[in-house]
């Protein structure tokens, strides 16, 4: 971990922006045949799928409609026309910057996106917070005494939370919290009774889906921690620092937890995916009104433009995850370099 | 010991609230849904209520409301308690010319939208034209193919032309009006309008969280007076034991509940269980085009061989009457004489008579077929199961076999035309409604209609000439030959009329329950009428 310690000697000298923004360019480059390939293999497989975009469009109505009324239906959604053709239209208006209409939700796409994103980056960001304060807290502890009773505690509850899926976090959570004890809201954004969104509602029904989201990510974070902090309580700079008779709080916090903390950081973006996957299921879990449950409920009604937009979105975001991990990483060893 | 978890609620959501408080502002501030103060939850002038399905619209150009009680909107017409017709946005009911083309309306005077513009004939025109263009994406068009033209005269008369003669035109004009000046500059499919509905209605959307709740708010200037109960919320909660879980918490108001959970309730005190008459039937479809199904034989013994009191006895818990065709057996429609009581005997001797002889294992043949066909129900359908088990049981005892499959509509659709189907339906306002679609022969096929292929040219002529008579005695004369087709010629097996459930604080009056349909949602249960509830002092 010396090279971590290098960057922070180097912390005065100028960023290498050149490099940095070739970099960013040819990943651009790079995320756009990566893009095609996506939005084909959406519509690929959405038109695969058992479900029928008319059948989800009409729902009940559907089930005494005409089949001639079904049959206009499905020409108007233009859900008829082979796949490729759809596909191909799609992209040119996407390009244009008109992503259609949602079938299912009944309002144009970019609408319904933005409607819903901020709700989808609050939780997130709330649970990554709760992530990485908590994470680095405990791998703290555990690296200062490894083998000790916190260590092997959180230890084993990390491999264990580590392999329960979210949404089974998140049923037991419900019924934990607010069946058993009635202390949280079950889901939603606000109360039943109550369509104003306030901060104090959205505060207490945010709480149990970042919660369940954030520990769902804190396992690798404190794993992380915890092993780049014990490695750098080994060191040499660590073992000076001592000899110089500074503070064991000083030596922990200052030189061990800087240097230790950087492998964990720089995977902070590649963690991106692992992020979207899990607010998926916290968001359908807690009817959480935020784009992950809105790509779920596309899905399931074959919504393709909605679909399509959202998992462009995501992929963006994943790549756009893997680059800056791998900017930080540049920054925290310069051996590895920009030339990904 | 409510009342202390209830405190303790409040004091650690307050914690709570503390604690996120830093990370929200952001997000708050970047997002949607902008509110203004929260009332408090006053008694008697807000109800939260939970109900199972969640419409997939709220334009009624898109097909919603289009039975009425859309809380939002007003039909030209609409339903009382008892299921008459009396005028909404209309003055009065129609005049209906004489050859039953031509339908008159003149319009109530002096109602406004709750933007505060006028309404006026030529909203009427516009929605209806609208509804019945084929660019626009409402499933329920075909319910009114009988409209030839829709056109005003003067700014407070519309006459609709219809194609033929239809009885129950007057039934569809309870479809809900849209403001011309609002839906008409924009897409019908994905406008504005489609997310915020503006109507004539006692009620304005102040919320609509998909998959979550709609929330109602009263609308000062409606027309028939300002609604006692100014905030009414619908939860939509799928899974019954949740809905009964939050109804029990004090979450909810009231909710529509399935017989078991619902009888949860019947000592508690403060909540009043009302249970809704309905046309909801559960019914096994007899394919015309499967050699088994489609033997009157075979069709007329399973119609005597099922134990329909038995049914509702256990799987409904009593909430319910046996069903011999569409028509509830307490509907004024209903011909007397058409109950077929349980008859095991009976049907062994159909069957023996026909040539169907018991095989080896019980099962009968003839001519080398093997009485035994599948039965589809869909899957997750608790109900639609139970139904299907005890049908094929009570089928086992006369000698044939049945093999029930829980299937989804993806599955059982293309299979339809050869497999039996435990299908449901009904529909109350008139009996055209679903008869037409469910018995006729060229609609064999057509969507879900008619699913099980029935072919009888007596019920044919008997639809026709009852869907086109606006003599009220020529009609149920021809709906009793319709029943009693259905007795020879049994092509859907009938099983139960379903009572619907639905627990409700008792906080106010004037509460009562319609004659409720197979589709029963936002439109439905004690709230049908909400506008007209009174808080109890």
């Amino acid at each position: 971990m010396s090279a971590g310690l290098r960057v922070e000697k180097a912390g005065g000298r100028r960023l290498p922006w050149g490099p940095m923004a070739r970099m960013a360019g040819r990943r651009t480059l790079f995320a756009i045949p990566v893009l095609l390939v996506v939005t084909f293999g959406v519509f690929a497989v959405a038109d695969a799928s058992p479900f029928d975009p008319v059948k989800a469009y009409t729902g009940g109505a559907g089930l005494t409609a005409s089949q001639e009324n079904l049959d206009q239906i499905r020409a108007n959604l233009g859900v008829d026309r082979p796949l490729a053709d759809r596909w191909w239209s799609w992209l040119t208006s996407a390009l244009t910057g008109d992503l259609g209409d949602s079938s299912s939700l009944r309002q144009p796409v970019a609408d319904a996106i933005a409607e819903r994103v901020g709700w989808s980056v609050l939780l997130a960001t709330t649970a990554f917070l709760v992530a990485v304060v908590l994470g680095t807290t405990l791998g703290v502890l555990a690296a200062r005494r490894r083998g000790g009773w916190l260590d092997r505690a959180a230890g084993s509850a990390a491999y264990t939370l580590e392999a329960a899926p979210a949404f089974w976090l998140g049923l037991l959570a419900i019924w934990f919290f607010s069946l058993e004890l009635g202390v949280l809201p079950a889901g939603g954004l606000t109360d039943t009774g109550s369509d104003v969104v306030t901060a104090g509602q959205v505060a207490t029904h945010l709480v149990l889906p970042a919660a369940v989201l954030g520990v769902t990510q804190l396992p690798w974070f404190f794993l992380f921690v915890r092993q780049g902090v014990g490695d750098a309580l080994d060191e040499d700079p660590v073992r000076g620092a001592r000899a110089r008779g500074l503070s064991e709080r000083r030596v922990l916090l200052g030189h061990a937890l800087r240097s230790g903390m950087l492998p964990a950081l720089t995977l902070v973006g590649s963690r991106v995916p692992e992020l979207i996957t899990g607010a998926l299921l916290v968001e359908t879990v807690f009817s959480w009104p935020g784009i992950a449950a809105a790509t779920v409920d596309a899905a399931l009604a074959a919504d393709f433009p909605l679909l399509a937009a959202l998992t462009v979105l995501a992929t963006a975001a994943v790549l756009a995850g893997n680059l800056l991990s791998d900017l930080l990483y540049g920054l925290a060893d310069p051996r590895v370099g920009f030339d990904g | 010991m409510p009342s202390r978890s209830i405190r303790s609620r409040r004091t650690l959501r307050g914690l709570a609230a503390v604690g996120t408080a830093g990370a929200l502002t952001m997000g708050a501030a970047a997002c949607s849904t902008p509110g203004n103060d929260s009332g408090g939850a006053d008694a008697g002038t807000s109800a939260v209520v939970g109900i199972a399905y969640e419409p997939e619209t709220l334009s009624p150009l898109l097909g919603y409301g289009k039975d009425g009680n859309s809380k939002i909107f007003d039909g030209l017409l609409a339903l009382d308690e008892r299921m008459q017709l009396k005028p909404a946005l209309a003055a009065a009911l129609p005049d209906i010319s004489a050859d039953g083309l031509t339908y008159t309306y003149k319009l109530r005077k002096g109602v406004t939208f709750s933007d505060g513009k006028p309404f006026g004939a030529k909203d009427v025109v516009f929605t209806y034209r609208t509804v019945l263009d084929e660019k626009t994406n409402n499933p329920s068009r075909s319910e009114l193919e009988a409209v030839k033209d829709i056109r005003a005269t003067g700014d407070d008369t519309v006459v609709f032309t219809l194609k033929y003669p239809y009885a129950p035109f007057a039934q569809r004009t309870v479809h809900p009006i849209v403001p011309a000046h609002i839906a008409s500059g924009q897409d019908a499919n994905t406008g504005p309008f489609t997310s915020k509905p503006i109507g004539t209605g006692p009620y304005t959307l102040a919320d609509w969280s998909r998959g979550e709740k709609i929330s109602f708010k009263a609308n000062p200037t409606y027309w028939g007076g300002k609604p006692a109960v100014e905030r009414f919320t619908m939860a939509i909660i799928k899974d019954d034991d949740v809905r009964a879980t939050r109804l029990r918490a004090g979450d909810l108001d009231g909710a529509i509940l399935p017989p078991n959970l619902a009888k949860g309730f019947a000592g508690d005190k403060g909540k009043k269980t009302h249970t809704a008459k309905t046309y909801d039937y559960r019914t096994v479809t007899l394919p015309t085009h499967h050699r088994v199904t489609g033997d009157t034989a075979v069709r007329r013994a399973l119609d005597v061989a099922v134990d329909r009191q038995t049914m509702v006895d256990r799987i409904l818990e009593g909430a319910g009457k046996p069903a011999y065709g569409p028509v509830p057996t307490d509907s004024e429609w209903f011909t007397r004489g058409t109950e077929r009581a349980h008859d095991l005997d009976a049907a062994k001797k159909i069957l023996d008579e026909a040539g169907w002889k018991p095989g080896k294992d019980g099962v009968r043949e003839k001519d080398g077929v093997r009485a035994e066909f599948p039965l589809w129900y869909l899957s997750g359908d608790k109900l639609r199961q139970d139904h299907a088990l005890a049908y094929a049981s009570d089928a086992k005892k006369a000698g044939i076999s049945i093999k029930t499959q829980a299937g989804t509509w993806e599955v059982i659709e293309p299979r339809m035309k050869q497999d039996a189907v435990l299908a449901g339906g009904g529909s109350p306002a008139d009996p055209d409604f679903d008869q037409y679609l469910l018995l006729t022969s060229s609609l064999a096929g057509d969507g879900f209609n008619n699913m099980a292929w029935y072919d009888n040219k007596t019920v044919d002529k008997a639809l026709r000439q009852a869907r086109e008579s606006g003599d009220k005695a020529v009609r149920k004369a021809a709906y009793d030959t319709v029943q009693r087709e259905l007795v020879k010629n049994p092509g859907y097996t009938f099983l139960t009329h379903i009572d619907h459930l639905y627990v409700v604080n008792d906080e106010w009056t004037g509460l009562s329950t319609q004659v409720e349909p197979h589709d029963h949602g936002l439109a439905n249960g004690p709230w049908w009428n909400v506008q007209d509830w009174k808080p109890k002092k």
